[in-house]
């Protein structure tokens, strides 16, 4: 009874997606009150349902419900009840209802929060993100119904991989996919803009918080993915530029140069069509990404089981949704010229800079991604990118963006008057140079070039940042949240430039072979190993090894790295033991049983690891915190404000 | 997220995917010369698994990478370059088993891509501050002062 | 012309490549091999049936044969087993089994129990020869001319449809080269 209930109310999600659309985009067209009047109502009644088909969804999960083929394929009768509510977005077809779960909502807070906004404007942006949802269910129900039932029903489930029973299940898709569907938002906004056929500084008000909080939420969804595959799967790697990683990747890029293009449209009325066009791209690599992992076209450990017939559906999908704003993007654009001016040293500048190097670094991701795609297509053979490639070419443009930083945040708007801080610029560029390189060579003897540039880079970034919020307050002035939560997202970025350089620089890693009662000696710690005793689990038995962890003969911790077999699935995994020790990530993997009680084990050291995510984290807080800035809680603005997109006249 | 379990064979060979991802190898391999280590780690970590394709021969946990571990050692022993043990793999499974693409002209857009960006780029940029520029001196709308 | 229509572009030429790559996702797995054209590695190494003898690569040159990597642990090549049975009574060429990273006994045991459609069978023990020939899974089958060059691997199980639309038309065909 549950899964019928909840496909059907699949299908009526569908049917009020689809007035949600037509209402909104015919309505605002034809200027017709009623109809955009019905846009609200659709959009609530369908997060109802889509909330429904969830709830259903769940319900068949805990309740053991076996008849329901996602639910067999997916879950055991022994499976804790946390993994069993979680592993409803574990595989395919539940990810894509969370997916539309989260646009759903996406949209009601785009009714709630968008209240002041023109109401044709606010009916396209619906009627685009009634668009997205319609295409998302359909595809869902056409290829990817998680309602199927099994005939005869399975007597109990294949239960969920070993590796997604994890806490970490239960949050990386959620936030990460918030970020992803955040994207939409933009787009609609967008869209909306190209299909008025104007393009204001509102418009660029309006789309702003929406962006930043989007972005917000990507960044923690891909820190935290990040941080899960780093203790969960053990290699003690954090980022492998794997496809899936670089599909979440690029639209990151892409969105770090919206929000900061955004800025100068807001500011200035400048770079219109090429913040449409970022907010079109944005959107359409978090929907590219969605087929990379579903569609077989990639070697990728990430992958879903691929299905060559739901890439295609996909594919047609993003021919319509991108191709269609594309072609909008290519009749409206030419009219938003903007006769605005500015100078070499000014802020606007530097975020063109900011934008072109975020723009090619994501160009290179894209490159690097698809090129086995492309080398095999064009019959040049098979192409193989990793790391080797990814990690110089995107230092490439990053680090130079590092560096621009720091100078560009003193750039005033329209006329830089750079000159005025040459002496600023020199001090906090030296102050940083010196402790960077002091360091990094005082701390981490023998050092590091790679390290201490980082360094230095980093630390001139957190100077420089600091240097007007602390002029604010020591003059007395105000410090709105915009600018604390400017600062606070520059200096996440400061701290992970530090942190990337340091681990990648300074990372040990020693394959042991230990008896039990030896030692080895790792980067200044010692590892003595007592041998390796059985354990049972929930659902699975392990073998724990013991092994006490020194630092100069302090005892810093026992950890217990284990080797897991899962009843069901009969699968090996092993269970990293890390601790964090004076800025020191220490991470322990079982190996192999070498016999007579011998044991190999991998140890790593990585210094300063843990402070990419808290980065990214404090990234993300501020990007939240200026999005919630007063000043875009505007008071209501009348329809067609007479300062249009088209030809402006000054003052 | 999910991977099927051995029942579902990807290309329908058998090979022991299943462990791929799940368990790593740890390979204590010790060379005598600490040079000659070094440069075994760093082949091993370069070389792809051509069973867990997304793993490198240090990582993985099948036996083929067990194998091709040690060949790279034995080569390594006998006095091969790091050349000739990358050209050696590369006659025998194909370019692919590098994970970092050799130069070649068939990669050369590869290669080439980030720095012919890069040059793109500059002119973009280079172009629009002189237009933007050009436009300074006929701009006098007022700035509104509200920071960031 | 409005340059505005280059995204679009740059987007519908990325699209027809991800269509290409959907059309050939089924084969994605398989990686070509680079020894095709090339001549096929040497091998010596002791017989399954009498491991005091040699099954030898220069033996077998001057004509067509079918190399199988195969083993008993490995299920697709259970299920490949029938058709290379039928392929070696066809007699058009013989088929030399690799018993790869196997134990003798268990080999032994499995063909006599499910029929023997080798000429000779090499055992790799330590998977030097498999490396040799790019073999990365069981079942490979590699198609090797009466030159010693390979012409023709096949990645998984052979079936009745690769036996006659791959290796059966190129050992009929005229020798024009593969």
């Amino acid at each position: 009874m549950l899964p019928e209930l909840g496909h059907f109310a699949l299908i009526l999600a569908l049917l009020l997606a689809a007035l949600q659309a037509f209402f909104g985009i015919a309505g605002a067209h034809y200027a017709r009150a009623r109809w955009m009047g019905a846009v609200v109502p659709a959009v609530a009644g369908h997060a109802v349902m889509v909330a429904t088909a969830v709830g259903c969804l769940i319900a068949c999960f805990v309740g053991n419900d076996f008849s329901v083929a996602y639910v067999a394929e997916n879950s055991n009768s022994a499976l804790p009840l946390f993994y069993r509510v979680t592993a409803l977005w574990g595989a395919h077809e539940g990810s894509l209802l969370l997916w539309i779960l989260l646009l759903a909502l996406w949209t009601v807070a785009v009714v709630i929060g968008a209240q002041r906004l023109p109401e044709r404007f606010a009916a396209r942006v619906l009627g685009v993100l009634g668009i997205v949802s319609l295409g998302f269910l359909l595809f869902t129900l056409a290829t990817s119904n998680p309602f199927l039932r099994l005939d005869p029903p399975a007597p109990d489930g294949r239960d969920l991989n070993p590796i997604l029973q994890d806490p970490g299940l239960a949050v990386h898709p959620p936030i990460l996919y918030t970020g992803y569907v955040g994207f939409a938002v933009a787009f609609a906004f967008a869209c909306a803009a190209m299909l008025e056929g104007k393009l204001d500084q509102h418009w660029a008000r309006w789309t702003r918080p929406w962006t930043t909080v989007a972005w917000a939420f990507l960044t923690c969804g891909i820190a935290l993915g990040s941080f899960w595959a780093y203790y969960e799967l053990g290699w003690g790697g954090f980022w492998f530029w794997d496809p899936v990683e670089n599909a979440s990747f690029m639209p990151w890029l892409v969105g770090t140069a919206l929000i900061h293009s955004l800025a100068v449209t807001d500011k200035r009325g400048l770079f219109k069509s090429w913040t449409l066009l970022l907010a079109i791209v944005a959107f359409s690599l978090s929907m590219l990404g969605t087929f990379l992992v579903r569609s077989g076209v990639l070697v990728s450990v990430h992958s879903f089981a691929a299905d060559p017939a739901r890439g295609v559906f996909i594919l047609a999908f993003l021919v319509i949704m991108v191709g269609g704003a594309l072609t909008l993007y290519a009749w409206r654009a030419p009219l938003l010229k903007s006769q605005a001016g500015f100078e070499l040293g000014a802020r606007e500048s530097f975020l063109l800079f900011n934008n072109v190097l975020l723009v090619i670094a994501a160009a290179t991701v894209f490159a690097g991604t698809l090129a086995p795609l492309i080398s095999d297509t064009l019959k040049l053979g098979t192409l193989s990118v990793g790391p080797p490639y990814f990690n110089p070419t995107f230092m490439l443009s990053m680090l130079p963006l590092m560096a621009l930083l720091s100078v560009g945040i003193h750039a005033n708007w329209k006329r830089g008057r750079l000159q005025d801080k040459t002496r600023l610029l020199l001090y906090t560029f030296v102050a940083a140079a010196v402790l960077g390189t002091g360091l990094v060579y005082g701390i981490y003897a023998p050092g590091s070039l790679l390290s201490a540039v980082g360094a230095t880079l980093g630390i001139w970034i957190a100077l420089s940042s600091l240097v007007d919020p602390l002029e604010r307050l020591w003059r007395g002035l105000s410090l709105p949240r915009a600018v604390l939560g400017m600062t606070l997202a520059h200096l996440g970025i400061a701290l992970a430039v530090i942190a990337l350089t340091t681990v990648q620089s300074f990372t040990v890693e020693r394959d042991v072979a230990l008896a039990p009662g030896a030692s080895a000696h790792v980067a200044g710690y010692d590892f003595r190993f007592d041998g390796v005793r059985p354990v049972e689990g929930a659902n699975y038995q392990a073998l724990a090894a013991s092994v006490l962890v020194s630092y100069q003969g302090t005892r810093v911790a026992l950890l217990e790295p284990q080797k897991r077999q899962y009843w069901v699935q009969r699968q090996v995994t092993s269970e990293t033991a890390i601790k964090m020790h004076h800025g020191n990530n220490v991470l322990l993997a079982l190996g192999e049983d070498l016999g007579a009680g011998r044991w190999s084990l991998r140890i790593q050291v990585r210094p300063l690891v843990s402070l990419v995510w808290i980065a990214a984290f404090i990234m993300a807080l501020g990007g939240s915190l200026a999005a919630s800035d007063r000043r875009y809680r505007t008071a209501r603005v009348a329809e067609a404000p007479a300062l249009a997109g088209t030809l402006e006249q000054p003052g | 997220m999910s991977r099927r379990g051995p029942a579902c064979l990807r290309w329908g060979v058998t090979v022991a995917l299943w462990l791929c991802g799940l368990v790593w190898a740890v390979d204590t391999t010790q060379l005598p010369d600490p040079a000659l280590q070094a440069r075994y780690e760093v082949l091993t970590h370069e070389l792809r698994c051509m069973q867990c394709q997304n793993e490198s021969l240090a990582d993985s946990p099948v036996d083929l990478a067990a194998d091709l571990r040690r060949e790279v050692r034995d080569q390594l022993l006998a006095g091969k370059s790091d050349a000739q043990i990358r050209a050696w793999m590369a006659a025998r499974y194909g370019d692919f088993i590098l994970f970092r693409p050799r130069f070649s002209l068939r990669n050369a857009w590869l290669w080439g891509a980030p720095a012919v960006l890069l040059l793109v780029g500059v002119i973009v940029a280079w172009r629009v501050v002189r237009e933007r520029t050009a436009l300074l001196a006929d701009d006098h709308e007022p700035l509104d002062e509200d920071g960031g | 012309m409005n340059r505005f229509l280059l995204p679009l572009g740059i987007f519908l030429l990325l699209v027809v490549v991800l269509a290409i790559g959907i059309k050939h996702s089924p084969d994605k797995g398989t990686i070509a091999s680079p020894l095709l054209g090339k001549p096929a590695p040497q091998f010596a190494l002791p017989s399954l049936a009498d491991p005091s003898r040699q099954v030898r690569s220069q033996d077998l040159k001057g004509r067509w044969y079918l190399f199988n990597v195969w083993g008993t642990w490995c299920g697709e090549c259970r299920a490949e087993h029938a058709t290379l049975l039928q392929v070696s009574r066809a007699g058009v060429l013989p088929v030399i089994g690799l018993d790869w990273k196997d134990s003798d006994e268990e080999a032994r045991a499995w063909l006599s129990q499910l029929g023997n459609p080798y000429q000779a069978v090499a055992v790799d023990r330590n998977g030097r020869t498999a490396i040799d020939w790019g073999v990365y899974g069981a079942p490979e089958t590699f198609l090797v001319n009466p030159q010693g060059v390979v012409v023709y691997k096949h990645i998984g199980a052979v079936t009745l449809a690769t036996w006659t639309h791959e290796i059966l038309p190129r050992v009929t065909a005229p020798a024009t080269g593969s």
